[in-house]
């Protein structure tokens, strides 16, 4: 019991590691918060694109989405980050952290979005366009709405999930929580830094989580 | 007088096959005209070629004696606002309540102000007897109140005409009458109607005129009593002895 106790939950070392654990709950939170705002938005953008129904939307569009959601996150970053400098661009790790990210939620987000709006009964475009709206208000009226309520449960998911991937930066020296805690376990030796990991991602998560569940219980659509 | 809606040697086809042809169809100022024929006649898409949610392949289309087939399509959703159209489905805006589903097209589309579309659904909505459902959702109301509501949707936006594409046909018995009442009373204050349905009972009571498609042709024409009564044509007889042993 104590060698657990030694192993997993050493004060000093806890004492000693704690202040650099907060601040990299903070990257965290604040590189999750951009990922998610950013990949949310610009997949509404594009399922809106894709609503136009023109080919030469529709085909790039497609292709943006499967291919972000077919390769593994770690691949597009480690390729940004180690083969971009050839080229001669150079950009920071949270940076490509957050590209990528973005890019992948935005994937996600776009196929969860147009799968609302094409779930839509066509009842309600002709309904609306029958009144006298255009297609744009339509879509920003009457189908965007129903689309992003069908929606919110996947999205909350994907978001989740997504800010669970920001612990991928640690490969590229972004200090966030998992990079700080298991180099501070390669020095002291203990794995306590990493209970204090997992300790932080509760922080963040439980309350994330249970902010998910009343929002999908708040939002699913009732018939 | 010009009509209020003249249907003019339209023609409708779906790739190859010819759905509706060479259809003249005149609807006077309050005059209700009524709709019958088998499925598949093409009555729907010869009702939604009048607004062109169905894009007719030939012909013309007169709202108050101006074609609208030469509108650009970006007049038309100005144009749509001449002709009110109901469904058999309703088709609420299920994320709004009953008022807002009456208000949007008023600011979006007739650029009213709030108060003012606000002032005029909840004078529609007392018309079709549901000013107590205003801050209902759809999804709280009976069919029969959802499609009340629906016609109030339409009516909100002053059309010239409005179009009931079988407005009865999803509701439970019990509900029919109270939207049959509504309909009733639009045509005592005058509105011009062209109505699909199979309400024969209704037809005989509120119809002006009958008009029996089939095959995509308007077969015959006449005052209810003529074509119920004393149908000139084979397939005339034919259609209305089915409906009637199955009512
Ligand atoms: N979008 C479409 N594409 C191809 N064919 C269509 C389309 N819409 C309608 N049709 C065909 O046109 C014909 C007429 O259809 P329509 O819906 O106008 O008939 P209807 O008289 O309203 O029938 P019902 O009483 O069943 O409603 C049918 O044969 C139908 O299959
Ligand atoms: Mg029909």
């Amino acid at each position: 019991m104590n060698r657990f106790l030694d192993t997993f939950f050493a004060p000093q070392v806890f004492a000693r590691y704690l202040p650099e654990v907060l601040a990299a709950i903070w990257t965290t939170l604040w590189l999750g918060v951009v990922v998610i705002v950013a990949g949310i938005a610009i997949g509404l953008m594009l399922a809106c694109l894709r609503a136009a129904r023109k080919w030469w939307l529709t085909l790039p569009i497609v292709i943006f989405a499967d291919m972000l959601r077919a390769l593994p996150p770690l691949v597009l970053i480690l390729l940004i980050y180690f083969g971009l400098p050839a080229l001669g661009i150079t950009l920071s790790g949270p940076l490509v952290l957050i590209l990528v990210l973005t890019a992948v939620l935005a994937a996600f987000a776009e196929e969860i979005f147009w799968a609302g709006l094409t779930a839509l009964p066509r009842g309600q475009w002709e309904a609306g366009r029958a009144t006298g709206l255009g297609f744009v208000q339509v879509l920003i009226f009457i189908a965007l709405p129903q689309a992003v309520r069908m929606g919110i449960p996947s999205l909350v998911n994907r978001s989740l999930a997504i800010t669970k991937m920001t612990a991928l930066g640690s490969v590229i020296g972004v200090k966030e929580i998992l990079a700080v805690s298991s180099s501070a376990q390669a020095v002291s030796g203990s794995a306590t830094p990493l209970t204090l990991a997992a300790i932080a991602y509760l922080v963040i998560f439980l309350p994330a989580v249970v902010l998910a569940r009343w929002l999908e219980r708040r939002f699913t659509w009732k018939v | 007088m010009t009509p209020m809606l003249e249907i003019a040697a339209l023609e409708k086809r779906f790739g190859d096959t010819t759905v509706l042809r060479n259809i003249d169809l005149k609807v006077r100022r309050g005059e209700l005209v009524f709709v019958i024929g088998p499925s598949g006649s093409g009555k729907s898409t010869m009702l939604r070629c009048c607004n062109r949610l169905e894009e007719p392949t030939s012909g013309s289309i007169f709202i108050a004696g101006r074609n609208i087939m030469n509108a650009l399509s970006k007049d038309l959703n100005s144009l749509r606002l001449q002709t009110g159209m109901v469904f058999q489905g309703f088709h609420l805006y299920p994320h709004m309540s009953v008022v807002r589903n009456v208000m949007l097209a008023q600011v979006k589309a007739l650029k009213r102000g709030e108060a003012e579309a606000k002032a005029r659904a909840m004078d529609m909505l007392d018309r079709v007897g549901l000013a107590h459902k205003a801050e209902a959702m759809p999804t709280e109301l009976s069919g029969g109140q959802q499609q009340r509501v629906a016609i109030a949707r339409a009516l909100a936006l002053d059309p010239k005409v409005m179009l009931f594409d079988e407005p009865t046909s999803a509701l439970d018995p019990e509900l029919v009458g109270s939207v049959l009442k509504v309909m009733k009373d639009l045509k005592a204050q005058g509105m011009t109607m062209l109505v699909v349905s199979h309400e024969m009972g209704f037809a005989r009571e509120a119809a002006d005129r009958v008009v029996f498609m089939d095959g995509g042709v308007v077969v015959e024409q006449g005052p209810p009593e003529a074509i119920f009564g004393n149908p000139q044509h084979e397939r005339t007889r034919a259609f209305l002895s089915r409906v009637s042993s199955h009512a």
